[in-house]
């Protein structure tokens, strides 16, 4: 075998190459570093990255998510009826851009797949020149884009992500949540559960089998055994399973009177419609009605699950059908724009894309630190959800959390959820040192230079 | 066919690869190219070649490489989070630890030949995945961290190097101080030319991977892998035993899978478990039988021709093919983007999957088959009359 011999000739292209690929370096201006920070828009425009998965699982919610941000941005831009802007408690932004400059978007897909998630985000921040990352349907992809925001030395804006690790272990200074968490869920659905169902419940978890799963699967066990129910056992379930029948035929022998489905997208709506239809829930095990939660609750997953949500309970983070000015508000210029409601995933995108750009006017820069400054302990109202804290310890907001019941009369093929309790601010807010946020720190704002 | 003139022409063949790799963020800029995109060209290059080696010369379908480019990956972020953020170290644990993996699953797998083989790989590399998605990711015993992905956090030990920069944040992935991710911009002929330090440590190790690749291809060793491919049974009759040049050549090209995910991790510190899934196997095969499968430049063709499209044609979107069609008349300008518009956007794949038809049906021999044909065709009419009798034709290599 000859191809390890190294010939002079060989060993002199080799070195060539290696000296020219040291010396390249050295022998440009690199202009990045004159910058104050990444990306500072030099033009008349400033350009936002909107990351949302356009094929996938998750495609609806992503589809969905960008409907929101076009609107934002021309709301931004002083197009439209202006939307949340009229409603919202800062009034720093007039719809004449950000900064004295008009707001333009690149736009990506996710895939849902951290990779593909990853790769699109930086094509947006080193192609496009974008100062601000936003969006995402899953918890992985926004931990490991909000990662890459924090290393690059942009902001990120995360979309839909339930898990607690977003804003817990995996927390970062550049990163922003508006959604929910899983704690969130779990400390607002415990009493509404206890009152509906008693406190002598046996309870049986399906878990998607992956990081948001077991988040929300911590959270119901802790809230739910806390008002006296016990566990009967947890079982995982790969993700996209599509067939579950295997996993709900051990439901009814376990001597489990509840199930909590810890599923999402497409693996609750198969999940659900399969248990309704082998009759669990016209079962009756130890002297008490079978019945069915789903922690979380969307719009679009309601819209395909059907009939089966009737009277089932779960949490939302927003829902189009409160009264507030900002939900109706948002409502009306969405539905005038495109036809019909906005899921909660655009909801929380909107909002996102509106906080950062009112946050850079506030602040006069794009400069990511003064961003972070901007939003950390921001408190404001108008939005939708009531008054609202971008806590500066973990950068999550906390708000009132909906807790919803699948509606048993429909008027119309978007009703199909009816809000059953808004659990204010102080029920589910937990400290920063809470045992299931723990592992992590923010580290310092990056600027990218 | 002499031997001095055959290696005259590998001689020329290398340097032009290494000028074309040298330019590439020259030539790409007015394409879209940015620096993350090259890294990736380089990437997938490599992991086009490690795979052809196995393909190209011995003729066995793997389906499973991609298990090697993801072990790789989470080998070379383990070295980064345990040992320090050169990416020497963490590059060659990846090599290693592909070459590991790729050891292990070949030696059960290469006992079937064909479809068995293939379906066998795609079995490990799916185990792989799922190992990774979920039962590695678990916190009891938490090797992957499932679906989020391997990453880097401020209190890793790295006992090598410091946990964390002056400044707080995590310290950026480098090689002796040359930071992977720093860009430098340069103005050439009115545009803007961004390189990226990574872009040259990929740069290097795909110019070394090739001219590796090369001396495989050209190395009695390679005839054998050859002959593998063209009869095994015959093979087996002169009392060879083949199975051990099989198995040479399904961990040299697993190492190369290695490499690639090392260097992937090297360019951005992130390991997913979606790098081993079926799907990312299937994008090696197409790149090598795209480019043209036993070429030794055809699989880097086809790894650049798809992941230009997932990533530039991805990002089309309406307003961008509007003013595509600017200088067009309106009303055909607007039936110009509902025709293209399918095949731009989140429609790449569809894209892809009409090319990738056309190439196996009209150029089987892969886009190469296509340079060879056009270059015969100008030669053919330059030399016709000269009575020239066309040499015995070597594969376009």
């Amino acid at each position: 075998m000859s191809f390890f011999n190294l010939s002079r000739r060989g060993l002199l292209k080799g070195s060539a190459a290696l000296g020219a690929g040291l010396a390249t370096p050295t022998i440009f201006t690199s202009s990045a570093w004159a910058q104050g920070y990444l990306n500072e828009p030099t033009g008349d425009t400033v350009t936002f990255g909107f990351n949302v998965p356009q094929t996938g699982a998750y495609a609806d919610e992503g589809a969905d998510e960008l409907r929101a941000y076009e609107l934002a941005v021309e709301h931004l831009n002083g197009g439209g009826d202006g939307g949340l802007l009229q409603t919202f408690s800062s009034k720093a932004l007039t719809g004449a851009g950000v900064n004295g400059k008009k707001v333009a978007y690149v736009t990506g897909d996710t895939q849902t797949k951290s990779d593909a998630a990853r790769a699109s985000a930086k094509r947006m921040i080193e192609s496009d020149g974008a100062l601000m990352i936003t969006g995402g349907s899953s918890s992985g992809v926004a931990i490991a884009v909000q990662g890459l925001c924090q290393e690059a030395g942009v902001i990120f804006m995360a979309g839909l992500t339930h898990s607690n690790d977003t804003t817990g272990k995996d927390k970062r200074r550049n990163g922003f949540r508006h959604f929910f968490n899983t704690e969130m869920s779990g400390a607002a659905l415990g009493p509404i559960l206890e009152a509906n169902y008693g406190t002598d419940r046996k309870a049986y978890h399906l878990t998607a089998d992956y990081t948001w799963g077991w988040s929300q699967e911590g959270s119901m066990k802790t809230y739910t055994e806390a008002i006296g129910w016990e566990t009967v056992a947890a079982v995982r379930t790969p993700l996209g399973a599509g067939d579950f029948s295997q996993y709900l035929t051990p439901v009814l022998n376990s001597g489990a009177d509840t199930l909590i489905l810890n599923h999402y997208g497409r693996d609750m709506v198969n999940s659900l419609t399969q248990a309704v239809q082998f009759g669990m829930r016209d079962k009756v095990v130890n002297g008490k009605d079978f019945v069915i939660v789903v922690p979380l609750y969307s719009r679009l997953m309601a819209q395909g699950a059907g009939e089966a949500v009737k009277g089932i309970f779960g949490s939302t983070n927003w829902h189009w059908s409160l009264q507030d000015a900002g939900s109706q508000a948002f409502v009306k210029s969405f539905g005038q724009k495109y036809g019909f409601p906005p899921s909660q995933a655009a909801h929380t995108c909107y909002v996102q894309a509106m906080l950062y750009a009112d946050a850079a006017q506030r602040a006069g820069t794009f400069h990511p630190c003064a961003i972070v400054e901007a939003l950390e302990g921001y408190e404001f109202d108008g939005m939708g959800n009531g008054p609202t804290l971008y806590r500066a310890e973990d950068h999550q907001c906390f708000k009132p959390v909906l807790v919803v019941k699948g509606n048993e009369n429909p008027t119309s093929q978007y009703d199909l959820l009816e809000v059953v309790d808004v659990t204010p601010t102080e029920k589910v807010m937990y400290p920063v040192d809470h045992p299931d946020f723990q592992g992590g720190d923010l580290g310092t704002c990056n600027a990218g230079i | 066919m002499n031997a001095k003139a055959s290696s005259r022409n590998d001689l020329y063949l290398i340097l032009g690869f290494i000028v074309a790799v040298a330019l590439g963020p020259i030539i790409m800029t007015p394409f879209g190219g940015y620096p993350d995109l090259l890294q990736k060209f380089a990437i997938f290059g490599i992991f086009a070649i490690g795979f052809n080696i196995l393909f190209g010369l011995t003729g066995y379908l793997s389906f499973g490489h991609a298990a090697f480019l993801g072990a790789g990956s989470y080998a070379a972020v383990w070295c980064f989070k345990l040992v320090g953020m050169n990416v020497l170290p963490a590059i060659i644990s990846a090599m290693i630890v592909g070459g590991l993996f790729s050891a292990l699953i070949g030696f059960v797998s290469l006992r079937r030949s064909g479809i068995y083989f293939s379906i066998l790989t795609l079995a490990f590399a799916q185990m792989c995945y799922n190992l990774a998605y979920s039962v590695l990711g678990q916190p009891g015993m938490n090797l992957t961290n499932g679906e989020t992905g391997l990453q880097l956090k401020l209190d890793d030990p790295r006992y090598f190097g410091e946990s964390a920069s002056e400044s707080g944040t995590i310290p950026p992935t480098s090689m002796f101080g040359i930071e992977m991710k720093q860009i430098h911009e340069f103005d050439l002929f009115g545009m803007t030319v961004q390189v990226s330090n990574g872009y040259f440590v990929c740069a290097l190790f795909v110019i070394l991977a090739f001219y590796v690749s090369m001396r495989i291809f050209r190395s009695p060793f390679g005839m054998m892998l050859r002959a593998v491919k063209t009869n095994q049974n015959r093979m087996s009759y002169t009392g060879l035993n083949t199975r051990p040049y099989a198995l040479a050549a399904f961990v040299i090209s697993g190492m190369y899978a290695g490499l690639a995910g090392g260097l992937m991790s090297a360019m951005d510190p992130l390991a997913g478990a979606e790098r081993m899934q079926w799907t990312a196997s299937g994008e090696v095969v197409l790149m090598t039988i795209l480019g043209g499968a036993g070429t030794l430049i055809g699989p880097i063709i086809g790894a650049g021709v798809i992941k230009y499209l997932e990533n530039i044609f991805s990002s089309f979107n309406d307003q961008v093919m509007t003013g595509f069609f600017d200088f067009l008349p309106d009303w055909l300008g607007s039936a110009m983007v509902w025709i293209t518009s399918p095949f731009v956007g989140e429609g790449w794949h569809l894209t892809l999957g009409v090319i990738f038809m056309l190439i196996v049906i009209f150029l089987p021999g892969g886009l190469m088959e296509g340079f060879a044909r056009i270059g015969r065709l100008f030669r053919g009419s330059r030399k016709r009359g000269e009575g020239a009798a066309d040499a015995p034709r070597v594969p376009a290599e």
